[in-house]
């Protein structure tokens, strides 16, 4: 029993190890390194495939590395061809850098979990939480981010007074203002709320089967891992792809004007 | 699991990565892709330009041919009739050549036997004159009898 004890004692600390961040400082003024440091990286990463992309883009037959940023580039063209109706110059590079930055966080997630800490303890770093999206403060960041974008756009086409009106006297009419003026803000703030939790928690979930599987004996798991892995390939793109497209039907609310 | 300070970390990674993407890597993929479309449809429609034309091409030869086809068989219809035409006047010409050959050669002849038979006559006369003279050597004077001799010579002259 004592040992027990001690092995669901090892495995809780072992998960908690892995879902700990490395921290600097106290209280409020925190940071995390670690999602600081893979965000900033990851993000880093993308803007220099794209940049170099973009600097050899050629009309004539594109290169593979073209070619690849330009089907990025259609796609999400496409997408927000399809959700949005309006003129803005913001959108689509907007829908381009939140779908492959947070494709590429979540894609942090596919490493063997025990990779980079292992890495990270041997050059004296305690804490390494890789994947920056299982981060509360990384998906909050960029939907707050966005909520402010919706807040002034919102303002910016259907004035301050439109919006007001808007939350006062929708859906149901004037004479339910107090109502009204309730469902629209808890609607509104909704979307930020909602937006990171979904990717958080999808993420989170995530990265947490991938610690218990790896607390398995060996021969089991890669065939729980593997399946696992192959399964979460879809999910960390569906969660990128769903990230972009509310944020570009979220913008687009923001624009139509009633 | 805490919200902090990384959140403000986050959100100006975040805007400073949106931004780039809107200044430096939206436009120049864009635009490439735009203008390769503009390209590809240019090119598209220049092959659809390019077939009509040589549609028309084809057809405009085919017209060519047609007339010259028709100019040519006209030339030869042209040249037979001229051809025949030339022999026909060849054969006038042949025609009308021979008969004017004939009637000099008439002529002459006839010419050749005046002179004969003048000759002829003459030498007839001359001959009847010796013999008369033979006959009247003594009797006849030449210049009394002239005028007798003349007529007898004329009237000789005349026979032919």
């Amino acid at each position: 029993m004592a040992s027990e004890a001690h092995a669901s004692e090892g495995a809780t600390s072992y998960i908690v190890h892995h879902l700990t961040p490395l921290t600097v400082g106290e209280g409020f003024w925190t940071l995390h390194l670690d999602t600081l440091f893979f965000s900033a990286l990851l993000g880093g990463l993308f803007i220099w495939f794209f940049k170099v992309a973009a600097e050899r883009a050629t009309v004539g037959v594109p290169g593979l590395m073209q070619n690849f940023a330009e089907m990025l580039v259609e796609f999400v063209d496409q997408q927000v061809k399809d959700s949005f109706h309006g003129q803005s110059k913001l959108i689509a590079p907007l829908a381009l850098t939140v779908f492959c930055w947070v494709f590429l966080m979540n894609f942090m997630d596919l490493f063997p979990v025990d990779l980079m800490p292992g890495v990270g303890s041997v050059m004296g770093v305690e804490y390494l939480r890789v994947v920056p999206s299982t981060d509360l403060n990384a998906t909050f960041a960029m939907s707050i981010s966005i909520f402010i974008l919706i807040i002034f756009y919102s303002i910016k086409i259907k004035g301050g007074w439109g919006f007001a009106k808007e939350l006062m006297f929708q859906p149901f009419g004037p004479w339910l203002l107090p109502f009204n003026l309730l469902l629209k803000l808890v609607e509104e703030i909704a979307k930020p709320i909602s937006l990171a939790l979904r990717l958080f928690g999808n993420l989170y979930a995530g990265e947490l089967i991938f610690i218990l599987i790896a607390l398995l004996p060996w021969y089991v798991q890669p065939f729980l891992s593997f399946p696992w892995a192959v399964f979460h390939i879809l999910i960390i793109t569906l969660q990128a792809f769903i990230f972009m497209v509310l944020t570009i039907v979220y913008l687009s609310m923001a624009h139509e004007d009633h | 699991m805490s919200i902090n300070l990384t959140l403000v970390g986050q959100m100006i990674t975040f805007t400073l990565l949106v931004w780039f993407t809107m200044k430096y890597v939206w436009p120049p993929l864009f635009d490439a892709l735009e203008e390769r479309k503009k390209k590809i449809a240019d090119g598209l429609a220049a092959a659809d330009q390019g077939n009509q034309q040589l549609d028309r091409a084809e057809k405009k030869s085919k017209d060519i041919l047609k007339d010259a086809k028709s100019q040519s068989a006209e030339i030869i219809n042209m040249a037979q009739k001229r051809a025949s035409e030339i022999v026909d006047e060849s054969r006038v010409e042949a025609k009308v050549e021979g008969e004017r050959l004939l009637t000099s050669a008439k002529s002459q002849i006839e010419q050749e036997l005046q002179q004969t038979r003048e000759k002829l006559g003459k030498e007839v006369s001359d001959l009847a004159i010796k013999a008369a003279e033979q006959i009247l050597q003594e009797e006849i004077d030449k210049t009394k009898h002239q005028a007798i001799l003349k007529k007898a010579t004329a009237e000789l002259g005349k026979l032919k």
